[in-house]
């Protein structure tokens, strides 16, 4: 993953000062801002590849912000975090203009992962549309014949496994973790108790990858998935 | 030990031996006593005064029945021998003693014979009967006496006189009098000792009430009114009281296990996360270090959805997520749940079975019940086993109702814990050895109850069959072209 410029609009200085630390650790660059208006005003000058913004800040509420910067067109994608992990609650963050949400407490490897795809999902929707195939390696996956191939040979998959993989591929190189395997397969966002989405990719992988001597699809321990060409089966 | 502050300080007795008494006037029971006190003494004045009454009317009776006897025997006299043989007997009668009067006079009223010597003037003239002062002898000058006495006028203006005292009908008047006094004093001074007593102990049952409540009041839930056994209406207060009692003491347990579970429930893996971090800074091998960082990590995160599932819990039932609910499809969201398991119970051995009626609109909000369904087929995967391998999910209309059930071959709940599991944090002994925190089945419970509808916990002989029954929507959904 190339390098990020985040913007956190956090009010709680401690949160926002660890979360900057592990983008930096992570090889990200992280500005903050502790109020709202502060945060809208950075977000409109800087020009950042995510914005994190608190559902709940001083001066400007994190959905007001984000309502005022989309009037003003600024299009940066905008994860909102929220202590109000209710279904209603994500609705409304969405509705307001932004891009994902996550409900704290959360784990900073989702944090994380989740910027990483809307920093690049602002990449790919400069470059234009979505292909209609993708290629990692030599596997490629054809999103109108709902083919998949790789080394030439077909490989034959059941419709939600086609989808698990087509999601896995749009964001190759960057790790998808579980409840974003959930969210955007089965569209589904609670949290899964046992580990479904495990079982789900394991036999996606049985398909993908037995038999080569490279894997596609990856584990990333604490984190989900990822899939890149390279690395031992 | 001080009385708690909630403790309306105004209804302390305050002390003293008057504030005491002032509190003892001030029971029901010595009002009570006071107005029975009241109606008695009446009652025996009025008995009392009755007997009087009659008894001085019986004497009066015989006193005059006595001297209408000597009348008739003295008008014999007379008609035999006339005036003369009258005085004599009068004469002679009047030596005797005895309560008997008698007199003769002339018709100026001098006298001529006969025991009376005084009389009020004027009493001569009038022939009758009544009853006046007198003065006792033939030469008595003063009135000392009373008599009822009868008068009549002879031929030849002299006139007769018989009579009879009545002192000691007057004695006796006076002696029922007396007796009436002492006995009301009697009554009324036992009748107000005896409330007294008797608010006294009241009062003491009442105050060993307020004493004890006190007590539980500052914290002894173990403390129990005493029961005296009579039967009365303060066994009975007291009896209800200590059934309240209990039942407080019961939920008040209940309380202090679901905390003392959360508790023990967040402390053990928060005490697994510190251990292995405390193990992994003794090492320094990149690999072990790593290890242990992804093991606390993992344990973080079920620590996070402990929380979140407690939050999300505490807030469906305050209700707040109402807003955005909307019309769904229960069926096929049972169908894409079973099929988000089907693979890891595939994993376990598990055959997971799934059959959806068509149209089965809900109104509400397809994640939570996604969420539910997800709970009731993690559960049935986890504790069904031991029986044959199959969860069957499925969706049927049942009347107004969808019915949405996942169910297994498992060991089942025993019919006296059904009710029980549906509660935070409780788990049965049988899943005390499997991971978990309980909190699943009350989630579901919870958005049932947000949707409107229940959590029924059912015998699938043998196995479990958890059914969440939801309120159809109304109308059918939209056709989506």
């Amino acid at each position: 993953m190339p390098e990020m410029r985040l913007l956190i609009i956090e009010d709680d200085r401690e949160a926002a000062s660890y979360l900057s630390k592990a983008f930096r650790e992570a090889g990200h660059v992280a500005d903050l801002a502790h109020d709202g208006l502060d945060g809208y005003a950075l977000a409109r000058e800087g020009d950042y590849d995510v914005l994190v913004v608190d559902r709940m800040l001083p001066k400007l509420d994190g959905l007001s912000l984000i309502r005022s910067l989309r009037e003003q067109e600024v299009g940066t994608p905008v994860l909102i975090l929220s202590a109000l992990g209710q279904v209603d609650d994500r609705v409304k963050g969405l509705r307001a203009g932004g891009d994902d949400y996550l409900p704290k407490p959360y784990a900073f490897s989702e944090l994380l992962a989740r910027s990483e795809v809307l920093a690049r999902r602002r990449g790919s929707a400069a470059a234009g549309a979505e292909p209609t195939a993708y290629r990692v390696g030599d596997l490629e996956l054809d999103r109108l014949s709902h083919r998949v191939t790789r080394a030439g040979q077909e490989i034959v998959l059941q419709p939600r496994e086609f989808r698990l993989l087509e999601y896995l591929m749009r964001h190759a190189g960057q790790v998808v973790t579980r409840t974003m395997l959930l969210e955007h397969v089965w569209d589904y966002h609670f949290d899964p108790q046992t580990n479904v989405i495990d079982v789900h990719v394991s036999r996606l992988r049985a398909k993908v990858d037995k038999g080569f001597e490279r894997a596609m699809i990856h584990t990333v321990r604490g984190a989900g998935y990822m899939v890149r060409a390279g690395g031992e089966a | 030990m001080s009385a708690p502050a909630a403790f309306d300080p105004a209804s302390r007795p305050p002390d003293g031996a008057w504030a005491r008494l002032s509190s003892l006037f001030r029971t029901t029971a010595f009002k009570l006593s006071l107005v029975y006190l009241a109606v008695f003494a009446a009652f025996a004045f009025f008995v009392l005064g009755y007997v009087a009454w009659n008894a001085r009317r019986v004497l009066d009776d015989q006193i005059v029945s006595t001297i209408e006897a000597e009348i008739s025997g003295l008008s014999e006299q007379y008609a035999a021998g006339g005036l003369r043989r009258l005085v004599a007997v009068v004469e002679r009668r009047s030596r005797e003693p005895g309560a008997s009067l008698y007199l003769v006079t002339t018709p100026a009223g001098e006298h001529v014979a006969g025991n009376v010597g005084a009389l009020p003037p004027g009493v001569l003239a009038e022939p009758g009967q009544t009853e006046t002062a007198y003065g006792r002898g033939a030469d008595a000058e003063s009135l000392t006496h009373r008599a009822i006495v009868r008068i009549f006028t002879l031929p030849g203006g002299f006139r007769l006189l018989v009579g009879r005292d009545v002192e000691e009908r007057d004695r006796l008047r006076a002696v029922i009098a007396r007796a009436f006094g002492w006995s009301l004093i009697l009554v009324v001074g036992l009748g107000f000792v005896g409330s007294l007593f008797i608010a006294r102990r009241v009062l003491k049952r009442v105050d060993d009430m307020t004493g004890i409540t006190r007590g539980i009041m500052a914290g002894d839930l173990d403390g129990r009114l005493a029961v005296a056994g009579s039967g009365d209406e303060l066994d009975r207060l007291a009896r209800n009281l200590n059934a309240m009692l209990d039942r407080i003491g019961e939920l008040m347990r209940g309380m202090r296990e679901v905390s003392d579970n959360i508790a023990h429930d967040l402390k053990t893996p928060l005490t697994r996360l510190r251990n292995k971090a405390d193990a992994a800074l003794g090492s320094d091998d990149p690999a072990v270090l790593r290890a242990a960082l992804e093991a606390t990590i993992e344990e973080s995160d079920n620590l996070i959805r402990v929380f979140n599932a407690l939050l999300m819990i505490a807030r469906l039932e305050a209700g707040s997520s109402r807003d955005d609910l909307a019309d769904f499809d229960a069926g096929a969201v049972a169908l894409e749940v079973a099929e988000l398991y089907e693979a890891v119970a595939e994993e376990r051995g598990v055959a997971v079975t799934a059959e959806a009626a068509p149209d089965l609109v809900v109104h509400g909000s397809r994640e939570l019940i996604g969420q539910a369904m997800a709970n009731l087929i993690d559960n049935a995967l986890k504790y069904g086993a031991g029986g044959e391998p199959v969860v069957a999910v499925s969706a049927a209309r049942d009347g107004d109702f969808v019915v949405l059930a996942v169910a297994d071959r498992g060991p089942g709940i025993p019919e006296e814990d059904r009710a029980r599991v549906l509660n935070r944090f409780v788990r049965l002994e049988t899943a005390r050895s499997r991971p978990g925190f309980g909190l699943g089945l009350s989630l579901v419970a919870a958005i049932a109850r947000l949707h409107d509808g229940a959590l029924l916990i059912e015998d699938n002989g043998p196995g479990l069959r958890a059914v969440l029954r939801l309120p159809a929507a109304r109308s059918p959904a939209p056709e989506v072209p």
